[in-house]
């Protein structure tokens, strides 16, 4: 016989969790007690929802979910935030709570939170065990729930009596829930229809979802683009699908997209997404794309297609079972013009881009992340967080890795502990978190969680000064009326580096910039580097 | 447009829940809802009635399916099912008024199951519409209060919603 908190263990070693991001508590006390004689390695952040964020950017780096812990009450409603990130972008995550003991359930006793009914809205699935018997199953079943089908976070949140009570331990073989049969191969009807839009268009169009990432699709749709000659936008979480200087890919689209992707959308007769759910931000007017173009919709979840778009050709399937299908048919065809038409329209805001100038004294945020993207080692994890700096980033990465950050529902504060979790899952890799003043200081504290556990991320600080997405939209929609933006009373960054012992620089031009990006790529530590940013500069 | 959802799903805590929230936060309103255990215990049907255009239940239906406790889910027409609703209707009735009350139950098919000096406590289970016909006769005599199941109903003929193998 072994405890509860001993099982939940052993279950995280069934499963072959190596790491799990987490801050301990009251009722998830015996839990922690037991992890104290496991192997599996525990990284202490500095608040809940940096945990949840690092268990999201260990998942997107390893292809695992992220295993997170906190405690009941605060705890848990700390870690909502990231587990809420985490399902807007599918994200497979088992976020484990405490939970005051059954007895008490519903007394409102210290610490009591109803965690399964607060995260019930955004987790895929959520658990309250009221037995220990109970625990191996309900592990085995989040992890094949989280990872399977399209990904999300699962919650377990377990009393701290089922902690302690006595259990015969065995781990379930598999699972069955018959309410759960995610849908795989793509229906073959559904595909030669598809095959017969492509052959037909004279303009067909690849667009791709972080779905592309989460399936595992990446390179299929590379050599199904490459083979067909299909030109290809992304949405914000698709980009570094295909690297950014491939000939077909023509930049993302979106509000804050490029002229070229959006033109590309515009001009398109056959739109094909891929693990693409058409959000607003991407696709602005659903409607009038519905009337001039025909839409493949291909996605894992049924439920996606024709929430927000219209589709002609549904097609429900993992994207890299349904591309690698439609890869082995006939679908050639002359694209040229077309691609040609695509060509000069990126050729265009490529030169304008790089014309773009910044005032003296600031750093182009364009022509930074170009910069960096550039100086970076193969196969980086770059971090971008949320505000301008994220579209500064999106707009212009072109490194040779992954580009991570959170779309749905943007969340500030997202980079550094997601790239805590991304440098967990891949060690060898160099990964950079990309923010701005505001969201640097929405995680500044887990500079701590770097230094203790020896995470040397490098960070860059986009610093205007500014709330600059808010500014923008202030300046756009509000006549100008600037309030509550302003970040003065920020600390001299140079003094948190130093108190967290991590390396700093300041730069302000872009041959500085060059140098500190060098000496920042190459120190063997953690690095702080703040780019001076003028608080004019918009997103366009 | 009115539809009516059959839907197996785990007999468990926290399914209402999760399936009531599914339409609470899209801000689509549930007219009735009515559960029960099926032949077998582990599994309950429920049946929701609610408004929404195709388009709507279309992706209602699709939010329910992708639920882990929903087994399964149909929607039925008015014509292809039959459907029930059970309602328990308290109206004054002095000595004067009561034997009109009885002759309306009478009419209807209703049953008086309680009695007041002052009130008559009437059960009906019967079609939704007559339900509705039954409360229109009696709610001049003034209703005190009534309580309603909300509909139920299965297909009509052989075929079945049932478990898959």
């Amino acid at each position: 016989m072994i405890s509860g908190a001993e099982a939940m263990v052993r279950c995280l070693e069934a499963e072959g969790v190596p790491v799990l991001f987490g801050y301990p508590g009251a009722t998830i006390a015996p839990f922690y007690d037991s992890l104290r004689a496991s192997k599996i390695r525990h990284v202490l952040t500095r608040t809940e929802q940096g945990a949840g964020h690092a268990a999201s950017g260990y998942a997107r780096i390893s292809g695992k979910p992220g295993v997170c812990v906190v405690t009941s009450g605060p705890g848990a409603t700390n870690l909502l935030t990231a587990i809420a990130t985490a399902y807007s972008d599918s994200i497979p995550l088992v976020a484990i709570t405490g939970q005051v003991a059954t007895y008490q359930l519903g007394r409102d006793v210290f610490q009591e939170v109803d965690t399964t009914g607060a995260a019930a809205p955004f987790t895929k699935y959520s658990y309250l065990v009221k037995s220990a018997v109970d625990l191996p199953r309900v592990f085995k079943e989040a992890f094949h729930i989280a990872s399977t089908g399209r990904k999300g976070p699962v919650l377990i949140d377990v009393p701290v009596d089922v902690q302690r009570q006595a259990i015969e331990f065995s781990y379930p073989e598999g699972v069955s829930i018959r309410g759960y049969k995610p849908p795989h191969a793509g229906h073959p009807l559904q595909i030669r229809k598809v095959a017969e839009a492509i052959r037909a268009a004279k303009r067909p169009l690849i667009c791709l979802g972080g779905g592309a990432f989460l399936s595992g699709a990446v390179d299929v749709v590379r050599a199904f683009a490459e083979k067909f000659s299909l030109p290809v936008v992304s949405t914000l979480m698709g980009v570094g699908a295909l690297p950014a200087d491939h000939p077909y890919y023509y930049g993302m689209l979106g509000m804050t997209g490029t002229t070229t992707g959006n033109i590309a959308i515009d001009r398109s007769d056959l739109l094909i997404l891929i693990g693409a759910r058409v959000g607003d931000r991407a696709i602005t007017r659903p409607d009038s794309v519905e009337k001039t173009t025909t839409v493949v919709h291909i996605d894992i979840d049924t439920a996606e297609i024709g929430k927000n778009v219209g589709a002609t050709i549904p097609l429900v399937g993992d994207a890299a079972a349904v591309v690698s299908k439609l890869s082995e048919m006939d679908l050639e065809g002359d694209r040229s013009e077309w691609l040609r038409e695509l060509d000069v329209h990126r050729a265009k805001e490529r030169e304008k881009t790089l014309a773009k100038q910044s005032k003296s004294g600031f750093l182009n945020p364009g022509a930074f992340v170009r910069m960096l993207c550039e100086k970076l080692p193969e196969n980086s994890v770059y971090v971008a967080d949320v505000g301008q700096n994220q579209i500064w980033s999106a707009r212009n990465f072109r490194a040779n890795g992954r580009f991570l950050t959170t779309g749905g529902m943007g969340t500030m504060g997202y980079s550094i502990p997601a790239a805590i979790g991304a440098k967990a899952a891949a060690p060898d890799r160099c990964v950079l978190a990309v923010c701005g003043d505001g969201s640097f200081q929405m995680s500044m504290n887990e500079l701590a969680t770097m230094r203790q556990h020896g995470f040397p991320i490098k960070i860059a600080i986009l610093r205007n000064g500014k709330l600059g997405m808010v500014l923008g939209i202030q300046r756009t929609a509000y006549g100008g009326r600037e309030f509550a933006v302003d970040l003065e009373g920020s600390p001299d960054f140079k003094l948190i580096a130093e108190a967290y012992g991590i390396e700093y620089q300041r730069v302000c031009d872009m041959e500085g910039a060059e140098k500190a990006v060098e000496r920042m790529l190459s120190s063997p530590g953690g690095y702080l580097l703040e780019c001076a940013i003028d608080p004019e500069e918009g997103v366009q | 447009m009115r539809s009516i959802l059959s839907v197996l799903v785990e007999n468990r805590a926290g399914v209402l829940a999760r399936t009531a929230g599914l339409f609470a936060r899209r801000g689509y309103n549930i007219e009735s809802l009515a559960v029960g255990e099926t032949e077998d215990a582990t599994v309950s049907r429920m049946t929701i009635v609610a408004q929404g255009d195709e388009r709507i239940m279309e992706q209602v239906e699709k939010q329910l399916n992708k639920q882990i406790d929903v087994i399964k889910v149909r929607q039925l027409n008015a014509e292809n099912s039959t459907r029930r609703e059970l309602a328990l209707i308290k109206v004054n009735a002095n000595t004067k008024t009561r034997g009109q009350i009885t002759d309306i139950c009478a009419i209807m098919k209703a049953e008086v199951v309680d009695l007041s000096p002052t009130t008559l406590t009437i059960e009906i289970a019967d079609r939704p519409e007559r339900v509705k016909q039954l409360l229109n006769m009696v709610e001049p005599y003034g209703i005190v209060e009534i309580v309603r199941t909300g509909m139920i109903a299965m297909e009509k003929g052989s075929a079945a919603i049932s478990l898959p193998e």
